[in-house]
């Protein structure tokens, strides 16, 4: 009686989050595994017109094997790469200026942090205009720009080019979740206790030495909670990409793009097995940090 | 304790929530057709301007004619269909089909007939007249295995070229004058692309594979080019291999931002002089009348060269679902549809033409009486880049191999073999 009355009310209250989760996350998941191991490519067979036969992971050989699906796994590397790389170099130089508290820092924080708010459908419309590929005396955008200050050589086809076009798509995600990385290195840059800079000064060291040795290391936990946040937002890109290009232009596939085609056009299958491709690539970036804090939590307690 | 009391209230008010949302979605589905089985919930993507003002010069009718139903529109908004394609595939699957949809006609609609999603509706052909009413050509490119699934409400051409006379001019063409083959316009072409202005202008995928088809059908020829799609004509063959290269050669004349713009931006060019050419299905015609631009002085329009004679029809239609809530409604709607009254009413506020041929050509404007005396004259041909020709799956395939082709991702014989390749 007595245990009933200590585990009920939160069994009670985690049961029907619980019920939810078990459904509609992981039993979707299954059900997505399931589809993506077989032959259900066409309309037919999704509605049961037509018998599915099992084919273990016959889509996933083929897809992998895929010269346009390589295309936009490579796609997607790049993006992640170019996206990773520039939100937290800026993210960081911009938290590192803003670190010392100062006059109109708050104005900075809001700047910065505000094209966060905008929706990646919202700014890819401006950014699909700015990104425009056109050179020379039709250039609209960033590259006529270019032209007005003096910088030609600068001018280039942006997202239209087949190799690197996808970083192209990058730079407004970078502009828009740069703040956010600030946010995150400010915080932690805050969490270090003066006292720790106070005793490196002590100790004779220089302000540069102070920030080597003594306050950069303890961020590296942050640096890790955004490497991930942004890592598994970048291997999700769609929205973004949707806006400012389109589904069908090769030059900006990724698997996400490419999991909306399958679908459209009926391939269930290929479909579910592009899905579970990006769920294993965010489940191998995501799974291995989740251990890790759970592990630093348990041991400090 | 407390706390626990706030949680529970937040999660009832969280569930009220939930049941509203649901309880609306119920009403919704009613609304659908379920009560009292007057109601015909009719779908389609048909939510704005001159497609809107046509849905509801057909309601008009479809009140008319059958004053027992009443007309529920289902109308889904966004991305030019994909959005309502998106929420119809959804709905058939959970066996919660509308009463009727709009598909175009032709081979698009063969993945629902496979899945047994729409019914036969042939026996309506007969007892609406509709057998007589629409071309034979039509009826053939509808027909798969001997049944007829949908009833077209409209025409659209997709072979047609439009061009603004003052660039033309400025480039020492004679804007009356149609060049006869894509030689002759390839010629044309370079003489306005040395005066400095995009030649071509084109937009993103969907409307590159539109040039393509055109391509192919001046190339080919009518017969040829329909044996693309029933497999009678080799894509490997050296007759595409030619097109393709005009393809090539016409792509090399358009703007570079091409895959960021959609068709009306790539028409606008036209119209502001800052492009001689573009490719456009005949709804272009709007963009040029809405702007007050005149036919003649302002643009002109002639079928792609070497295309002449040949008709590129796409059309919107309406099916009957099967396990639609209210078959009898439907069936009227398909008979609205079908008729002379709804055909007029609907095409001339969409700018599109009747598909059946006894309309009065007096009642369209000076456009769509050309289109209606071509339609009614030339060999009918299906359309690639709308569902025409080839089912989804198939199409899907052509404009990827496009778009990796003209972003530079494949050369022309990978090109062709890719074109094959989805044939195949």
């Amino acid at each position: 009686m007595k245990t009933i009355k200590r585990w009920g009310p939160p069994v009670l209250l985690l049961t029907p989050s619980m019920i939810l989760l078990a459904v509609f996350v992981y039993g979707l998941i299954a059900a997505n595994f399931a589809t993506s191991a077989t032959d259900s490519h066409t309309a037919a067979q999704a509605t049961g017109a037509q018998p599915t036969v099992f084919v273990g992971i016959q889509n996933y050989l083929d897809l992998l094997a895929s010269e346009a699906f390589q295309h936009s796994l490579k796609n997607l590397l790049l993006y992640t790469v170019v996206f990773l790389v520039g939100t937290m170099l800026i993210g960081f130089m911009w938290a590192w200026l803003l670190e010392r508290p100062m006059r109109g820092e708050g104005l900075f924080r809001s700047v910065y942090l505000f094209p966060m708010a905008v929706s990646f459908i919202a700014s890819g419309v401006v950014w699909r205009w700015l990104l425009n590929s056109n050179e020379g005396e039709a250039a609209l955008g960033l590259n006529r720009l270019f032209q007005m200050v003096g910088l030609d050589f600068l001018q280039n086809p942006w997202w239209n080019n087949i190799t690197w076009g996808i970083a192209a798509i990058a730079l407004p995600a970078i502009w828009q979740l740069s703040g956010y990385v600030m946010a995150l290195f400010l915080a932690g840059f805050r969490g270090v206790p003066e006292e720790l800079r106070e005793a490196g000064r002590m100790d004779g060291a220089s302000e540069w030495q102070v920030y080597r040795h003594v306050i950069f290391p303890q961020l590296s936990p942050v640096a890790l909670s955004a490497l991930i946040i942004i890592g598994h937002m970048s291997l999700k890109a769609f929205d973004l990409i949707m806006s400012i290009s389109k589904p069908s232009n090769y030059q900006t596939k990724v698997p996400a793009v490419d999991m909306y085609v399958f679908k459209s056009s009926f391939d269930y299958a290929n479909s579910a097995a592009v899905g579970a491709i990006l769920l294993i690539i965010v489940a191998v970036l995501v799974v291995p940090y989740l251990i890790h804090t759970s592990r630093k939590e348990a041991s400090g307690r | 304790m407390r706390r626990i009391g706030v949680v529970a209230t937040a999660a009832a008010i969280g569930l009220a929530l939930t049941a509203c949302s649901g309880g609306g979605d119920g009403s919704g589905d009613g609304g659908g057709g379920g009560d009292g089985g007057t109601d015909v919930e009719v779908f389609t993507w048909w939510a704005a301007g001159s497609e809107l003002t046509g849905l509801e010069a057909l309601e008009a009718v479809f009140a008319e004619q059958h004053p027992d139903f009443t007309f529920v529109n289902g109308a889904v908004a966004g991305g030019a269909g994909s959005a309502a394609k998106d929420l119809l595939q959804t709905r058939m699957q959970a066996g919660d089909p509308p009463d009727t949809f709009q598909a175009h006609a032709g081979a698009e609609l063969t993945d629902y007939i496979s899945a047994g999603q729409i019914e036969d509706i042939s026996d309506l052909y007969t007892e609406f007249g509709l057998t007589d009413a629409f071309p034979q050509d039509l009826l053939d490119l509808l027909t798969v295995d001997g049944a007829i699934y949908s009833v077209p409400s409209n025409i659209h051409r997709s072979n047609v070229v439009w061009a603004n006379p003052t660039v033309l001019e400025a480039a020492g063409i004679d804007p009356s004058a149609v060049p006869a083959d894509i030689d002759a316009w390839i010629a044309d072409l370079e003489a306005v692309q040395a005066t400095g202005v995009t030649a071509l202008s084109v937009a993103t995928t969907w409307t590159q594979v539109n040039l393509l088809e055109t391509v192919l059908m001046a190339d080919l020829g009518p017969e040829a080019y329909i044996g693309l799609w029933n497999g009678e004509t080799d894509w490997a063959g050296a007759e595409v291999t030619g097109a393709l290269e005009h393809f090539e050669t016409l792509m090399s004349f358009t703007n570079t931002d091409r895959d960021g713009l959609d068709w009306p931006e790539a028409t606008q060019m036209v119209i502001d002089g800052t492009a001689a050419y573009n490719v456009m299905g005949d709804w272009a015609v709007a963009a040029f009348e809405e702007q007050g631009v005149e036919r003649g002085p302002g643009f002109v329009d002639f079928p792609v060269p070497g295309s002449d004679g040949q008709f590129g029809f796409l059309a919107d239609s309406f099916t009957l679902p099967v396990g639609a809530p209210n078959p009898d409604g439907a069936t009227a709607w398909l008979e609205t549809v079908g008729s002379l009254e709804g055909q007029v009413a609907f095409n001339q506020a969409k700018g599109s033409i009747p598909a059946r041929t006894d309309a009065d050509p007096a009642d369209f404007s000076e456009y769509q009486q050309t289109a209606i005396e071509s339609y009614a004259n030339d060999a009918i041909v299906p359309s690639l880049a709308h569902g025409a020709a080839a089912p989804i799956a198939w199409s899907t395939a052509i404009s990827d191999a496009t778009s990796k082709y003209t972003t530079g991702g494949s050369d022309l014989a990978t090109y062709q073999e890719e074109l094959a390749a989805a044939a195949g």
